[in-house]
């Protein structure tokens, strides 16, 4: 008789399933395999040789690492999915789909009608590894996010997309006193919408629907959300015994149409599969010697403060607390730097629990002999702190940098700081912090990075990231995400790098990330003279050598190199000496009460998720909030052209001076018809059609159309498009238009006038990808807005052939339409002029926030408009300063009629003293790429700061307030406006 | 030694004097043609070479230094390998220009000779002069024209370049004598080279040419057994260039697959029907349509001629027409989508299918911008209409591994014999 043998080799576990001739069920098992792949696929088999020895066996491996090992064994192979769904076929025949979540992987397989397999991409957001990254960041393992999840009583809209993005979601939430059952909860909701988003695209999940993989296994929180979101029942929601292996199942079903070998020579097979083809990749050692590396911890030890002695020492003190993202650091300091008192830790998703217990601790400490004169608060929870405690000062995290690393060297011309999940770099020009640069896109190249690796294989953070120190052939894993770095690490392995190899490359990796990917840097001297790393990644010895290495210059990296934040916030209030030192006392902490109590702001549509903290029972701060609205604060309101644009967008609707005889036309408010609507809007109008307007986008509106976008690495502000065609079928119209245009107008500055490739021709995808609209008179021609007269001519023909409108009535109503587009371009101008003169008044800063005109959307800019407001800014735009300055030709092809308008308002930002430009930029904007450096060059040669901001479908506004409160105080710094 | 010399803009131009004295490289993307092209150059006194530094790791580690990292992955390696070459040591840095094609579109292609040309500065080479191939009389250099009989013998190099690739793509996965083909071409490409050295560029030399090709092709001897064929589609660098792709058509040829690469003659003629099909939709001047018009025809003339001499032969499967190709795009996308490969990428897909080729790869850089909606975005559509169709998305940047993109297109190779084994199956059926 002969068995048949599964072996499923996923990117994290190895699964072995054994079969009789019946495709009886004799063996499964599922183990992780720490990236020892073989070895632990042999051990499993080896478990089964009593039954086995000596029989002849079949065997197939599956699953995306065990390629390589069938290869190497010369052991048949088949595709993960397609041995899943041979499983499924066999024991669940009337499934109609099943979703499978694995480490890396997410997978779909429709069964109804035409078999269609998906998996996901290049993104592996949604899966399994994104759970664990999660679970790390609240500090809990996978079991207990689970246990958690299932006590939640509310769900935050969290990105799933990329674990950097859902951490910006998170972060925030937990500062400010989310509850973690609810975060937990809303991790899961993610992965659903991840998957649902990103794999049916279009087609429908109904029926009877199985779930696979090891974490809707193991996760009973997942499924609650999955089963909850797909409206599923008992007899539709499929959770079979063994889940979890199903592939290797279904790779054993697959084995019936392979050759047969014996046991033995199977295991031998597996176990010699070990080929050495020797590392082809590896970079120089990090050391060469021990003595190298002695010298090295001798260099970078005399960085360090003064550390004084608390007892001994009496007079007065300063304190700092750094609450970031993940720890919490306080520094106790004299004036002249001296530290009194440290401390470092994880803030438990709780700092104000963690500061109150440091700070009864100081206060014991200091007893009547050191008194508190002044103390500051910066990091992600800065507000929370600040106002829990009564501290005197808070600042924004880069200048507390800035003020401690000018303690170690006051020359210093740059500041890197990596941490557990953030990477801050910037300049210093002129005693200012300057040319942000922050992680936005990946958390790759940051601590958690290393750690994540250090635990899958096995290993403390510490001893893993020693290992690669004297390692001889650092492998060259590249620069790239966390995720994508588990395949890099694979493949290393397979071609036999040892662990020592792999945590020295993951360590200059980390480097690599830093210097090509966030600060993309050519050469050292790009950087600066004089560097100061910081964050608890550089106190990693591996990771502060690869990086000398890589910009072959010698850094400071002070001793208290994870405590910068913290230092540079008590040296900041020993330089502000408060007359009224107001922090908490220890007697008002020993009465100290904090509770948190989350809500949704109802003040407006971005119904901003709050978190009302009171302390004490009486003092409240309410986080989470965009505007003062909540606060119940009747604040000025300050010119915002953002505002006024949308506003005056948003009337355009109905049917104005005509009767609407014509039928109601319906256009999605997005991409280019933020820029053309007022000359459709008239132009329809004037035909005697009813214009109906999508509503102003909110997240709903993403949700709603999320099912048919085609591909997830498109803008935001494209995806919503999806929502907006949903919008305006349940409005119930009698045609849809949205033209293509490959071309913009001409407005004659630059060297072509084009749309990007996505805006022009979006109106295409739509019609190939939402479904509805197969019911739906859908409109989307190409139109030549930049040929007036040919688009009269055009137009006229168009509208006559779809509506039998004469052609001399169109053209009457297309010269109306151009007019009232230059009426408004004109009024744009005039109200900018306007907001200019208030600002000068009362001599505020100008910001002109420059992106595209679609960036007005509150569900695309996410409320960064208000921010700038909140800071005491006027707010302008691109579109109302660019015509301010003659042509001018670019060192890149100015071919885009939106982008050519930043880089003009930006070269007209150099001549205006109070004015600084922001750019908002799209994740996944492929002009943008190519857009920011320029206009960096532009503004940096023309004595401006420049200030990049990327947005995606997150609302997370942490990073934005760092760039733009650093911005508000190296405008203070370098003398304000004058 | 030549001066360097700007245009009013401060670019540095190529002058004549530097054409004496300079070697010119040129990034590789189709090895067969590209090699033929450097030679019509040569001949024309361009002191030119094709490089071949491949190693993929450290080109694109050099792009992503020199290139913002956002950039599609296409930009990254083109500079990158161009960048690497300069540091080889092999070329004198101030006696050295290079070659790059500006597309003129709307996508972001365009820009890769600016971004070269920033990346040059950062590396400290802004001496190097840079040469933009395009056809919309963008950035004119005195030592460098774009000649119309230039056009033609480019024009001439990439039928025969697609006529080789087809006729070989269609031999190697079946003949008897392992490395055959292979052979075949480098003796096709050697005696090809010699006769432009000679001069041959006639539309009659290369009907001649054509026959004889197609005629010695036929001569491999081959046993034809039933493999999948597999068609690649996409972005037209990675969609072709190894180093872009990570060997994608040696990948499926070992996999047992047949590769079926539409040519590069299409993207041509679909780029000069750009200016046509604009003039349709949106007005402007009757002269220009006429020009691009006449040029059209007469690559439309040597498509023809490559698909005459093809079909003498019933046992390979000729290409089809631009027209057909237009034809096909019409229902699913407006003759007005134009950057990047636009229509042409989802008719290319079309064609495939209604050839039979139901497997399909389509390549792109990640992120790619017009791929969004003329490849991803057309997929849903296809496998709509032909339920039948096996289409897999692979995007490539420098972060995507190999072994991820091997594991997605083993799916679709697994789909492809099962759906092969379902059509036996069914036929088996009739029989009975």
């Amino acid at each position: 008789m002969s068995y048949k043998v599964g072996i499923d080799i996923g990117s994290t576990t190895v699964k072995v399933v054994v079969l009789d001739e019946n495709n009886t069920m004799l063996f499964h098992s599922y183990e992780r395999h720490f990236s020892k792949v073989r070895e632990k696929a042999a051990e499993q088999l080896r478990c089964v040789a009593r039954m086995l020895e000596g029989k002849s066996v079949r065997t197939v491996i599956t699953g995306s690492a065990g390629l390589g090992v069938a290869k190497a064994g010369d052991i048949s192979f088949v595709q993960e999915v397609y041995a899943t769904a041979a499983a499924v076929n066999a024991y669940i025949p009337d499934a109609d789909a099943v979703i499978e979540l694995g480490g890396e992987d997410a997978k779909i397989i429709f069964f109804k009608g035409s078999l269609e397999e998906r998996m996901n991409g290049s993104c592996a957001g949604g899966t399994g590894a994104f759970i664990d990254q999660m679970a790390t960041l609240l500090n809990v393992t996978a079991p207990e996010l689970d246990k958690l999840a299932l006590q939640h009583e509310k769900i935050y809209p969290i990105a799933s997309r990329c674990g950097v993005f859902a951490k910006s979601d998170i972060q925030p939430i937990l500062n400010q006193g989310g509850r973690k059952e609810d975060i937990a909860a809303s991790i899961f909701q993610a992965v659903v919408d991840q998957t649902i988003a990103g794999l049916t695209q279009g087609r429908e999940l109904t029926g009877k629907i199985v779930f696979l993989g090891g974490p809707l296994h193991f996760l009973q929180g997942l499924r609650e959300r999955f089963v909850e979101t797909l409206k599923l029942d008992e007899n539709s929601a499929i959770f079979p015994e063994n889940a979890e292996c199903f592939a290797a199942l279904g790779a054993a079903i697959c084995a019936e149409d392979y050759p047969a070998m014996d046991y033995a020579e199977l295991l031998d097979r597996l176990e010699k599969s070990t080929v050495q083809t020797g590392l082809t990749d590896t970079m120089q050692p990090l050391f060469n010697n021990e003595a190298e590396y002695e010298e090295f911890k001798a260099r970078h030890a005399k960085a360090t403060p003064d550390l004084l002695d608390i007892e001994s020492y009496s007079g007065a003190a300063y304190l700092g607390i750094d609450a970031g993202s993940t720890t919490t650091k306080m520094v106790l300091a004299t004036a002249d730097g001296g530290i009194l008192y440290s401390y470092y830790g994880s803030n438990q998703g709780n700092p104000v629990t963690i500061v109150l217990a440091k700070l009864k601790e100081i206060y014991a400490l200091c007893g009547d002999k050191i008194k508190i004169m002044g103390s500051a608060v910066t990091g992600y929870g800065e507000e929370l702190i600040k106002n829990a405690f009564s501290a005197d000062l808070g600042l924004v995290e880069t200048v507390a940098h800035y003020r401690a690393a000018r303690h170690f060297d006051p020359k210093v011309d740059f500041i890197i700081d990596i941490g557990g999940q953030d990477m801050k770099c910037f300049k210093i020009r002129n005693g200012a912090v300057d040319s942000i640069m922050l992680n936005e896109a990946c958390s790759s190249g940051c601590g958690s990075f290393i750690e994540s690796f250090a635990r899958a294989l096995g290993y403390e953070i510490k001893d893993f990231a020693q290992l690669g120190i004297l390692d001889q052939n650092p492998v060259n894993l590249g620069s790239r995400c966390t995720v994508f770095m588990n395949s890099s690490v694979k493949q290393a392995q397979k071609e036999g790098a040892s662990v020592e190899d792999i945590s020295a490359g993951l360590s200059v990796s980390v480097v690599k990330n830093a210097i090509y990917k966030v600060i993309r840097a050519a050469s050292p001297d790009d950087l600066g003279k004089n560097i100061v790393v910081q964050g608890g990644t550089f106190l990693n010895d591996a990771v502060l050598r690869g990086f000398e290495q890589e910009i072959g210059r010698n850094v400071t990296r002070p001793t208290i190199a994870g405590l910068m934040g913290a230092y540079g916030a008590a040296l900041y209030a020993a330089d502000a000496k408060p007359e009224n030192p107001a922090l908490l006392s220890a007697a008002a902490l020993d009465t100290f009460e904090h509770t948190a109590r989350p809500t949704t702001c109802k003040g407006c549509t971005n119904h901003c998720s709050l978190t009302i903290n009171t302390f004490d029972g009486g003092r409240r701060f309410i986080s989470g909030n965009r505007c003062s609205k909540p606060l119940g604060k009747t604040v000025q309101e300050l010119p915002n052209l953002y505002k006024f644009k949308l506003e005056k967008l948003k009337a355009m609707q109905g049917k104005g001076e005509g009767n609407g005889s014509r039928g109601r036309i319906g256009l999605p408010f997005g991409l280019n018809i933020f820029e053309n609507l007022p000359l459709w809007y008239t132009l329809f109008t004037k035909l005697n059609f009813e214009v109906v307007l999508s509503p102003v986008s909110d997240r709903g509106t993403y949700k709603r159309g999320q099912r048919s976008i085609p591909s997830d690495t498109v803008c935001y502000p494209a995806k919503l498009m999806h929502g907006h065609i949903e919008d305006l079928i349940d409005m119930g119209v009698d045609a849809i238009f949205y033209p293509c245009m490959s071309y913009n107008f001409d407005e004659g500055k630059g060297d072509n006038h084009y749309n990007c490739p996505v805006v022009a021709y979006y109106p295409e995808l739509l019609g190939a990808n939402v479904p509805r609209l197969k019911d739906v008179r859908y409109l989307a021609p190409y139109v030549g807005l930049h040929r007036p007269k040919d688009f009269k001519k055009k137009f006229g023909e168009f509208m006559k052939k779809e509506f039998g409108v004469p052609e001399k009535e169109t053209a009457a109503a297309v010269e109306a339409g151009y007019a009232a587009y230059r009426a408004y371009k004109d009024e744009v101008v005039r109200t900018g002029r306007e907001y200019i003169e208030a600002a000068r008044k009362e001599g505020r800063t100008i910001i002109v926030l420059a992106g595209r005109p679609y960036h007005i959307d509150p569900e695309i800019n996410h409320g960064i408009d208000e921010l700038i407001n909140s800071l005491g800014l006027v707010l302008i735009t691109e579109d109302c300063v660019c015509g301010n300055v003659e042509k001018e030709s670019r060192r890149v092809l100015n071919q885009w009629t939106y982008q050519a308008r930043m880089y003009d308002a930006a070269r007209y930002v150099c001549t205006q003293p109070d004015m600084q430009m922001v750019q908002l930029v799209s994740f996944g904007c492929g002009t943008d790429a190519i857009t920011t450096d320029e206009l960096r060059d532009i503004l940096e040669d023309g004595g401006k700061l420049y200030t990049p901001i990327k947005i995606d479908d997150i609302n997370n506004l942490g990073a934005v307030k760092i760039r733009l409160r650093s911005l508000v105080a190296a405008v203070e710094e370098l003398g304000g406006n004058k | 030694m030549a001066k360097l010399e700007y245009d009013k803009n401060g670019r540095l131009l190529f002058t004549k004097e530097m054409k004496k004295e300079y070697t010119l490289l040129i990034p590789q993307m189709l090895p067969i043609h590209f090699g033929m092209m450097r030679m019509c150059l040569q001949k024309r006194g361009y002191n030119c070479v094709t490089l071949d530094n491949m190693n993929q790791r450290a080109i694109a580690d050099i792009g992503l230094k020199y290139v913002h990292n956002d950039t599609c992955y296409p930009a990254l390696l083109v500079i990158g390998q161009l960048i690497d070459a300069l540091n080889s040591g092999k070329y004198d840095k101030d006696k050295v220009g290079l070659f790059i094609t500006q597309t003129g579109g709307g996508c972001r292609a365009s820009n890769y000779i600016h971004l070269l040309r920033k990346a040059l500065k950062k590396a400290d080479m802004e001496q190097v002069p840079v040469i933009s191939i395009n056809l919309s009389g963008l950035e004119k250099n005195p030592g460098f024209k774009m000649t119309l009989p230039l056009i033609l013998q480019l024009v001439f190099c990439i039928v025969y370049g697609d006529i080789i690739m087809l006729l070989a793509n269609q031999c190697r996965p079946y003949e008897v004598n392992k490395g055959e083909t292979d052979a075949l071409v480098a003796r096709w490409e050697e005696r090809l080279v010699k006769e432009f050295q000679k001069g041959g560029f006639s539309m009659k030399k290369l009907r001649r040419n054509f026959d004889l090709i197609v005629a010695d092709f036929a001569k491999i001897e081959r046993i034809v057994t039933p493999r999948p064929r597999v068609g690649v589609v996409g972005e037209i660098y990675v969609k072709y260039s190894p180093l872009g792709n990570n060997n994608l058509e040696q990948f499926l040829q070992d996999e047992g697959a047949e590769v079926v690469v539409p040519g590069l003659v299409d993207f041509v003629i679909f780029k000069i029907y750009n200016r046509d099909a604009d003039v349709d939709l949106y007005g402007g001047m009757k002269l220009k349509k006429m020009v691009v018009g006449a040029l059209q025809k007469y690559v439309e003339k040597c498509q023809q001629a490559m698909i005459d001499a093809v079909k003498k032969y019933p046992e390979f499967r000729p290409p089809s027409p631009f027209s057909h190709l237009k034809e096909k795009a019409a229902g699913y996308l407006g003759m007005g989508n134009k950057m990047g490969e636009g229509w042409l990428l989802t008719a290319e897909m079309l064609e495939l299918i209604e050839d039979g080729t139901n497997n399909i790869v389509c390549t792109q850089p990640f992120g790619c911008l017009p791929n969004h909606i003329v490849g991803k975005g057309m997929i849903r559509r296809l496998k709509d209409d032909y339920p039948n169709s096996n289409i897999v998305a692979i995007d490539y940047d420098p972060g995507a591994t190999r072994i991820n993109q091997e594991n997605r297109i083993k799916l679709m190779l697994a789909n492809a014999g099962r759906m092969e084994k379902a059509k036996a199956e069914e036929k088996n059926e009739i029989t009975v």
